[in-house]
């Protein structure tokens, strides 16, 4: 398995020690360690198919558009690596999104971009690609971003420690418990000039970290931030869950269990680990992370920081000054992957061990084959799946004998995980109980996330992930809450179906 | 009421739903996206038929009595036009995207109109079940007596089996639905709208849950038939599915028989 394989891929240039500890690191986590070269990272790059050009010409341009901060990692170093043979591969790949350091202190937003690669391919196959690899790799999205609004949901509804007001964080200072309704949305605003000062002071702070490569600095920071949450938080989620449903543990077997817990995690995240594990420990994190969110966010201040933020990630990506932009950048130019501890990886990774085709060469629309798609061959509703998903290699390309590595993955930022997962909470927190405001939020979420896909297929440039999402969330949560939630009620009340 | 009480009429409504989404659906990733544009799309026309029952109540002042039920059943009414109206929506972008798709895909095959038509309805069948059905699901987890002011005691089994019949219509109205739009048969449209407004219509008579209920799965099998047909089936294929014999089938699942 890939992410368990221990050398640094060649492509990476000689670099001082830390970095190269670092990245040595952070090569395990990702399962696509080899493939970042260009790293993805952030926004939702695409990863840009040139347009049909020869071998050499393509890997150029691709090299010199690399610096210009739209290239995307997989195909960078499939270009590299398959230009013996010639044609560029087609490179899968995703999103590399957003690192994020989700510390409660620190907060961090590194990388707020959801990255997608596309493979280069020659004329017309690129959009193909895109489609076909975005259905797959939107699904590859969905099922965590799922999985951990479903925890975080499922916390919420039947623990009712997060939904108490305990205090408040000290970026928000400034109390709710006011008698006006103006002072009450003032106090909320100020609250969020606080909270995202701070977090563009610590983006800053970051970036300027990583381009004087003070990497041992930021490894620490990020150790300290998954240590607190996998330890300190594990322990008070697990003590309020246990209160909950009035279950006895003894503080050894508490110890035993916290102890186990973090430590594997801590392993997983920052070392080696099999997949499903790094995943579901990400999970997990994002919504311990989100919880606290829930908990120490008063309401207003909770919402008017959500559009804040998505606000600030627009800008962020999208302006050349934007300090996630020159991250990216910098990144690029340095052929590096960012942070990778607080990133979400899928990886299908495929190794090939032997000569090995360009599908791509064939001219024809020619998926790579993945063994894990290889089960979708026996689908037995109505329709074949084995040509749709699939097609097997043609024999004879006189090509590459290289060892290509297949890495059809898909990278999200944990920060994306952690505020949707805020937003879906807080609509199940506050809605009074009701079941259709988080339904709703949670639908416009995942469309919000198809869209941001879709229009990177269209756009092509880098695009900030959370925007989208967090709008459609807000706007389907105070419309369902204010004006869908009285019409069912009744209609509920009356027992009429519509 | 009980935990039985909850699973159970939680499998009864949404249990042939799921089953649906599990055995057609959730293989193929296209399928799934598809899905959940329908029940965003059924979520969206949902927003708007509360925002004119919401205005119609404001320019009513909200006052109390006979005038609140007309206004009711003019919002449920209204509703359902509003929901196939964006089910037809739903189609034009559906066959704005089907085109997208084979022009730029021209050796995959897209999906076909009729498996959209199919998922759409059970996308729009799964969002108006589960909006309709959720929230008494989760009372129904909570203490009280079902009926103990003298209505019925079978409130959620009602409710439940009304669910499934909703849903259950949702995908066979959306397969009419689109083939009326692709031959252009608007009769077809046409009916798919008035049956629509009949069956929320039959729930108007609300505590007389056999007419009711009855009637609306009368309804339902007859649209199945309908749409049976409408996607290409017949007497004979049902026939040889039913006896496994049909070969086609055997030989793509590679059964020997």
């Amino acid at each position: 398995m890939e992410n368990l394989r221990g050398s640094p891929p060649e492509q990476l240039q000689s670099h001082p020690n830390g970095a190269s500890r670092g990245r040595a690191m952070l090569t395990f986590m990702a399962s696509d360690s080899e493939e970042e070269v260009c790293d993805e990272r952030t926004s939702l790059m695409s990863a840009e198919s040139p347009p049909p050009r020869c071998c050499e010409e393509a890997r150029q341009g691709l090299e010199d558009r690399e610096s210009a901060a739209q290239w995307f990692q997989n195909t960078c170093a499939r270009h590299r690596r398959a230009h013996h043979g010639g044609v560029p591969w087609p490179s899968p790949s995703g999103f590399p999104q957003r690192s994020q350091d989700s510390e409660e202190d620190l907060d961090e937003d590194a990388d707020r971009y959801m990255c997608s690669g596309v493979p280069g391919q020659p004329s017309g196959l690129e959009e193909e690609l895109t489609l076909k690899y975005g259905a797959k790799h939107v699904i590859m999205l969905f099922v965590p971003v799922t999985l951990c609004m479903v925890v975080v949901v499922a916390t919420i509804k039947s623990v009712r420690f997060y939904t108490e007001k305990n205090g408040q964080l000290i970026y928000t200072p400034f109390t709710e418990d006011t008698p006006s309704v103006g002072q009450r949305l003032l106090n909320s605003v100020l609250n969020t000039l606080i909270m995202i000062s701070v977090i563009v002071a610590m983006t800053i702070f970051l970036v300027v970290l990583y381009k004087y490569r003070c990497y041992k600095f930021i490894h620490g920071w990020l150790i300290m931030s998954s240590l607190m949450l996998l330890f300190l938080f594990t322990y008070i989620y697990l003590g309020e869950v246990l209160k909950t449903y009035n279950v006895a543990m003894d503080y050894p077997t508490l110890f035993l269990t916290v102890w186990n817990f973090g430590a594997v995690g801590m392993v997983c995240i920052h070392w080696k680990g099999p997949l499903v594990l790094q995943q579901a420990y990400l999970i997990m994190i994002s919504a311990l992370m989100a919880l606290v969110f829930i908990k120490y966010l008063p309401e207003w201040s909770a919402w008017v920081i959500l559009g804040a933020i998505s606000v600030y990630d627009l800008v962020a990506v999208l302006c050349p000054k934007g300090p996630l932009r020159m991250l990216v950048e910098t990144a690029q130019e340095r052929n590096e992957p960012i942070f990778p501890a607080l990133i979400y990886s899928s990886a299908m990774v495929w190794t090939v061990g032997m000569a090995k085709l360009d599908p791509s060469s064939q001219g024809a629309l020619q998926l790579p084959y993945d063994p894990e798609m290889e089960e979708d061959s026996y689908d037995s509703f109505g329709e074949p799946s084995y040509p749709e998903v699939f097609e097997p290699p043609l024999p004879g390309y006189p090509g590459d004998e290289l060892e290509e590595e297949e890495e059809r993955g898909v990278k999200l930022g944990l920060g994306d995980f952690i505020f949707y997962s805020v937003l879906v909470g807080k609509a199940a927190a506050t809605g009074s109980g009701d079941w259709n405001t988080t339904l709703a939020c949670f639908v416009a979420i995942l469309i919000g996330l198809c869209l941001t896909l879709l229009l990177l297929a269209v756009f092509k440039k880098a695009l900030p992930a959370l925007p989208i999402s967090i709008t459609f969330g807000l706007i389907f949560y105070f419309s369902t809450d204010n004006l869908v939630r009285p019409f069912m009620d009744t209609l509920a009340s009356h027992q009429l179906y519509i | 009421m009980t935990a039985a009480v909850f699973f159970g009429c939680a499998f009864i409504a949404f249990g042939p739903a799921l089953a649906l989404y599990i055995f057609t659906i959730a293989t193929e990733p296209l399928r799934v996206i598809f899905l959940i544009i329908g029940a965003f799309f059924w979520l969206v026309s949902l927003l708007f038929s509360s925002l004119f029952w919401f205005m119609a109540r404001t320019i009513t002042d909200n006052k109390d009595g006979p005038i609140q039920k007309y206004l009711l059943i003019l919002g449920v009414l209204v509703s359902v036009l509003i929901q196939e109206m964006f089910r037809f929506v739903y189609y034009k972008l559906l066959k704005k995207a089907s085109e997208g798709l084979k022009t730029i895909n021209p050796d995959e095959t897209a999906p076909s109109m009729r498996l959209l038509a199919y998922v759409s309805g059970l996308g729009f069948g799964i969002m108006s079940g589960v909006f309709a059905f959720v929230n008494t699901l989760s009372d129904s987890l909570g203490p009280g007596t079902v009926g103990i002011h003298g209505d019925s005691p079978q409130f959620f089994l009602n409710s439940a089996f009304m669910t499934l019949v909703i849903i259950l219509l949702h995908v066979f109205w959306g397969i009419i639905f689109f083939d009326g739009c692709e031959k252009k048969k608007w009769s077809a449209l046409l009916v798919v709208l008035l049956t629509h407004l009949l069956v929320s219509a039959l729930t108007f008579i609300s505590p007389h849950y056999g007419i009711n209920l009855v009637s609306t799965y009368l309804i339902m099998v007859l649209m199945g038939i309908w749409a049976f047909f409408v996607a290409g089936g017949s007497c004979r294929s049902l026939k040889l599915c039913l006896l496994c014999q049909d070969k086609d089938f055997l030989l793509f699942n590679q059964r020997s028989r």
